[in-house]
This record gives structure tokens, C-alpha cells and sequence, in this order.
């Protein structure tokens, strides 16, 4: 491989598996505020 | 709460935001990741293509996907009914991402159907030394020329049968025993399939070859608008965005989801697997060309030529081919079958928040009767005609001007992104903020009117297929279909609803608004 098309490989993997990782540490690091909440309810709205 | 709403027929909902996750992002991952990325990416600039698609993803297609999670979550329906408390006449656009998603299970179902086939034919090379004619001639039976026949295929025929009964079955179940239970046990399969099919090709003589070709960048294509086009569009149909999935997935989850912080793992999931397909197809493509002594660009195809041609060719010479094409065309049936499920959803949810009756019976009304139309349609000689001119005539007239419409409308006719970001905003951890009003509201309706414009001056200007298509059939399932469904989406909106059904939407005072009092949210 060319070192341009290493670099942009290297780059693009870096970018989106790393923003990959790093929505899921930011999902999964703060408790699901809607696991607690009550299972199905009526449509809203009234 | 009114007698009327106490009545209603309870909504399903997801049992865990993770199941919503996983299912998101198993819509998102279809066919488009694996053989229309590589070959976008590799002819619009190589490893320079990745500036523009980066900047798309964080720029529409992350904003896109926030946009149909707060609809869904917030006016809590399918997309007609989330589309109508909305907006009272948005309705129409609602019903016109239903139609969209109608007309896509009618031929998607047929691709799972083939790749399916040839999991099966992988096992000992079936499609012999010529996989070209094999594929027009002994397994599609193509007529010669494009027309519109009911010249049955059995071959093709019993494979589309059982998959659209699996996918009405799975949806029959509902979300969590169907939608959710399949993605739990097909994503991580697809996953584990794919990383075999990567590590193999990695290993082929030339495959880095191929990855160079991929990755080696074209700086001059950054100045083509063409290229940022191409960007746009290729995050926006990879993302499922715009036609009611998300509308519909998101409307099954709980008041204080984390709307942002599960959009972006999906986002990212979703680029995520179609860089690795990326890989994985120019490895292979890298050892074709190698084994032809040919340059990578001479064997580089995307789509039915990439799957059913260019594939069987690399599993034929391949070490262990056999596994390597049950790896590959499992991927595209796990990857078409999951999106297939969501596509359907979109549709049985629409009509039944219409109609009010229960799942299992919405499914055999509509899902029975569009599962003939497809194998009336698709299981005959002339079905990769029909589908080729349908698939390419929905996704641009179907797909992107409906979310064009739904863009401008909810930005600037009836304004409801002041609404919608404070939903999003309200229990996410992820700020949408300003920013996202003024990508969805200004650069989201640029672009796609740009892209929009551009297919339609590219199709007036010459007729799609090179002149492979007469213009009547053009006119009928390319034109004509791309117009009705706009009629049908009037005329559907206009039939009544259920009796009891709420669909008005009080602003002030819903389920959101009462949930953030009680937790002392001001937002």
C-alpha cells in the first residue's frame, strides 16, 4: 500500500470506529433514566 | 384522560432501549452498506472520498436520523399518525414514507430471496465457470428483452416465499418477541460472518492491492460538487433515514430515552460496518484483478453485478471458497432480511394506527397480500427489469424528495423544530441544540434539493437504463409509480381514521410535558 492511501485508511478507522466507541462509552457510562419507567401506556395527547 | 384515549388498543413498545439500538442499527445495515458504499467510495475520490462522507454523516445524516427519533418519540405514532399530531395535513407525507416503504418490500424481498440461493449454491460453486450467464440465464431466466411477464420462475419463486414468511412472522410477533428478538440474534451473526469474510480476503494474493485502490486519494475530487453529492446521498440512503422507520422504531420507546446518545451509536454503528464492508469487498475485488491480471478499476462494480457476478467469480478461485461465499451472501441475507423486517414495520404500523386493528391481523391484510403483488411482480423473467427501473425511481423520487418535503415542511411551513429540538434536548445526553435547527432547517433542505434536482435533470435529459428501457415502461413503474404513490398518500390521508383514534397533539400538555414536571425538568 501507498503511505497516502495507509494514512487515509489509518484516518478513516480512526474516525468512525473511533467515534464508534466513543458514542457507546458516552451512552452506556450514564444509567437508562427509561429502564425504571412503566411498560406500555395509552396513546398521549389528550 | 378521556374516555376515548382509555379505549385506545395499547402501543407496543421497546422492552430496553438496547433492543431499539440493535434494531435501529439493523435497519440501518442492508444491502447498501455492502455493495453500494465500496464502489461510491472507490470511483468519488478513493481514501479523499472519506472528507466528504465524514462531513455528511456529522452534518445530515446524524441530524436526519435525531430528526425522525424526536417525530416518532415525541408524536408517539407510525409515521402517518406521528406525521399528522404533528401537523394536522402532514399527514400526506406520512403515508408517503409508507408507500415508499411499500413498494421497497416488494422487490427487497426478492434480493434477500437470490442471496439466499446462493448462501446455498456457495457450498459447492453452483453457478459453474461463467457465474454471468448463470445468473441471467439458468437462475433468473431473464427474458431477453424488458417487458412485463408472468412467466413464473419456481427457482425464484419458493426462495421469495419463505422469506417473506419469515419476515411476516417476525413482525407478527411484535417488537420485542419479533423485531427485537430476531436483530438479537441476527446482528451479531452478520457481524461474526462479515469478520470471517474480511479476514479471508485479507489474506488473498492482491488484496492489499485492492485496499490501496480504495484508500489512495483523488484530491481533485474534492472540488466537484458532484463528489460532496455523492457523500450526502450515500449517508443518507445507507442511514434508512427519511421514510419512516426511525419515525416508527422510535415511536415504540420510553419517555426518558436517551434520543441523542442512542442516534450517535447508531450513526457511527452504521459507518462503522460499511467501512469494514469497504474493506472486505476491495480485498476481494484486489485478488480478482489479480488472479485476471487486470487493474483493480477494471473489475470494480457495486450492486447485482458486485453480489451475483464479481463474487462468485472471487469464491471460485478463492482458498476455501465455500466459505467464504456462505460468509459473504449469509451477510446479505441476515443484513437485507433485518432492514426487510423494518421496512414492513413501517407499513403494518401505518395502517394499523388508521384502521385499529390488532397486529397479527394488519399483517394478514396487508403483509399476505403484498408478499403476492411481489412474487407476481419479482418471481417471473422479467423481475430484475422491474426492479431495477422501481429501485431506482423510489429511492430518488420516493425516499429523497419525500424527505425533502417532510424537511421543509416541518422546518418552515409548520415549524415544529423548536418543538423537536426542546424533545430531543429534554432526557438526552448528546446537546442537539441550535446546531441541529440550522443543519435540518437550512443545509439538510439545500442538499437534498440539490441531489434531487440533479436526478431529475440527469433522468429528463436522458432515460434511465441507456436506452435498455422503452419509454412506457419508464413511464409505468418508473414515473407513473413515483406519481401515484403521492396520489395514494392524498387519497389515504383523506379516508377517515378509527373511531376513538387521538389524533390531535397538544403541545403543552402531553405525556412528554407532564413526565418532565414531575422530574423537574424545565427544558
Amino acid at each position: 500500500m501507498n503511505p497516502e492511501a495507509l494514512i487515509m485508511l489509518i484516518v478513516a478507522i480512526a474516525l468512525v470506529w473511533g467515534g464508534l466507541v466513543a458514542a457507546a462509552v458516552n451512552l452506556f457510562r450514564r444509567p437508562d433514566q427509561s429502564a425504571g419507567e412503566d411498560l406500555p401506556h395509552t396513546p398521549s395527547s389528550t | 384522560m378521556s374516555q376515548a384515549a382509555t379505549k385506545a388498543p395499547k402501543r407496543e413498545m421497546f422492552n430496553s432501549r438496547n433492543y431499539f439500538i440493535l434494531a435501529a442499527i439493523g435497519s440501518a445495515v442492508g444491502l447498501g452498506n455492502i455493495w453500494r458504499f465500496p464502489y461510491v467510495a472507490f470511483s468519488e475520490g478513493g481514501g479523499a472520498f472519506m472528507i466528504p462522507y465524514l462531513v455528511a454523516l456529522v452534518s445530515a445524516g446524524i441530524p436526519l436520523l435525531f430528526f425522525d427519533y424526536a417525530i416518532g418519540h415525541r408524536y408517539r405514532g407510525s409515521a402517518p399518525l406521528a406525521m399528522r399530531r404533528l401537523g394536522g395535513w402532514t399527514e400526506v407525507l406520512g403515508w408517503w414514507q409508507v408507500l415508499v416503504c411499500f413498494v421497497i418490500a416488494i422487490y427487497y424481498a426478492a434480493i434477500v430471496a437470490w442471496a439466499a440461493m446462493y448462501t446455498w449454491f456457495s457450498i459447492d460453486k453452483a453457478w459453474g465457470n461463467d457465474p454471468q450467464a448463470f445468473l441471467y440465464g439458468d437462475f433468473l431466466h431473464l427474458a431477453e428483452k424488458p417487458a412485463v411477464s408472468f412467466d413464473f420462475v419456481p427457482g425464484l419463486l419458493l426462495p421469495m416465499a419463505v422469506v417473506w414468511v419469515v419476515t411476516l412472522v417476525i413482525v407478527a410477533l411484535g417488537v420485542n418477541k419479533g423485531l427485537a428478538f430476531a436483530n438479537l440474534i441476527f446482528m451479531p451473526l452478520l457481524l461474526v460472518m462479515f469478520l470471517i469474510l474480511v479476514g479471508q480476503s485479507l489474506f488473498l494474493p492482491g488484496a492489499l492491492d485492492g485496499v490501496n485502490a480504495l484508500f489512495t486519494p483523488d484530491w481533485s475530487k474534492l472540488t466537484e460538487p458532484r463528489v460532496w453529492a455523492a457523500a450526502y446521498g450515500q449517508i443518507f440512503f445507507s442511514l434508512s433515514v427519511g421514510f419512516g422507520i426511525m419515525v416508527t422504531y422510535s415511536s415504540y420507546l420510553k419517555r426518558k430515552t436517551d434520543l441523542t446518545g442512542s442516534g450517535l451509536v447508531v450513526g457511527f454503528a452504521n459507518s462503522s460496518f460499511e467501512l469494514l464492508a469497504g474493506i472486505g469487498v476491495f480485498a476481494a475485488l484486489g485478488f480478482m484483478a489479480n488472479s485476471a491480471g487486470v487493474g483493480v478499476s477494471d473489475v470494480a462494480v457495486a450492486g447485482i453485478g458486485l453480489a451475483f457476478v464479481a463474487f462468485p467469480t472471487i469464491i471460485n478461485e478463492a482458498p476455501l471458497g465455500a466459505l467464504m461465499g456462505v460468509a459473504f451472501f449469509g451477510s446479505l441475507v441476515v443484513a437485507g432480511l433485518t432492514s426487510l423486517m423494518s421496512i414492513m414495520e413501517v407499513v403494518i404500523a401505518g395502517v394499523r394506527d388508521k384502521i385499529g386493528i390488532p397486529k397479527p391481523v394488519a399483517v394478514a391484510v396487508v403483509g399476505i397480500p403484498m408478499a403476492v403483488i411481489s412474487l407476481a411482480l419479482l418471481s417471473t423473467t422479467t423481475g430484475l427489469y422491474f426492479l431495477d427501473i422501481t429501485d431506482e425511481f423510489v429511492n430518488k423520487f420516493g425516499i429523497l424528495a419525500g424527505a425533502f418535503a417532510s424537511v421543509i415542511a416541518i422546518a418552515w411551513i409548520v415549524r415544529k423544530l423548536p418543538q423537536l429540538q426542546r424533545h430531543l434536548d429534554r432526557f438526552s445526553s448528546f446537546p442537539a441544540g441550535k446546531f441541529w435547527m440550522w443543519v435540518v432547517g437550512l443545509l439538510v433542505p439545500v442538499v437534498l434539493g440539490y441531489i434531487l434536482y440533479s436526478e431529475f435533470a440527469s433522468k429528463i435529459k436522458e432515460p434511465y437504463g441507456g436506452g435498455d428501457y422503452s419509454l412506457s415502461m419508464l413511464g409505468v413503474f418508473g414515473w407513473g409509480m413515483a406519481g401515484a404513490l403521492v396520489v395514494a398518500a392524498i387519497v389515504l390521508t383523506l379516508l377517515p381514521w378509527r373511531r376513538n383514534a387521538v389524533v390531535e397533539f397538544n403541545e403543552e400538555h402531553n405525556e412528554h410535558e407532564i413526565a418532565a414536571r414531575a422530574e423537574g425538568v424545565t427544558k
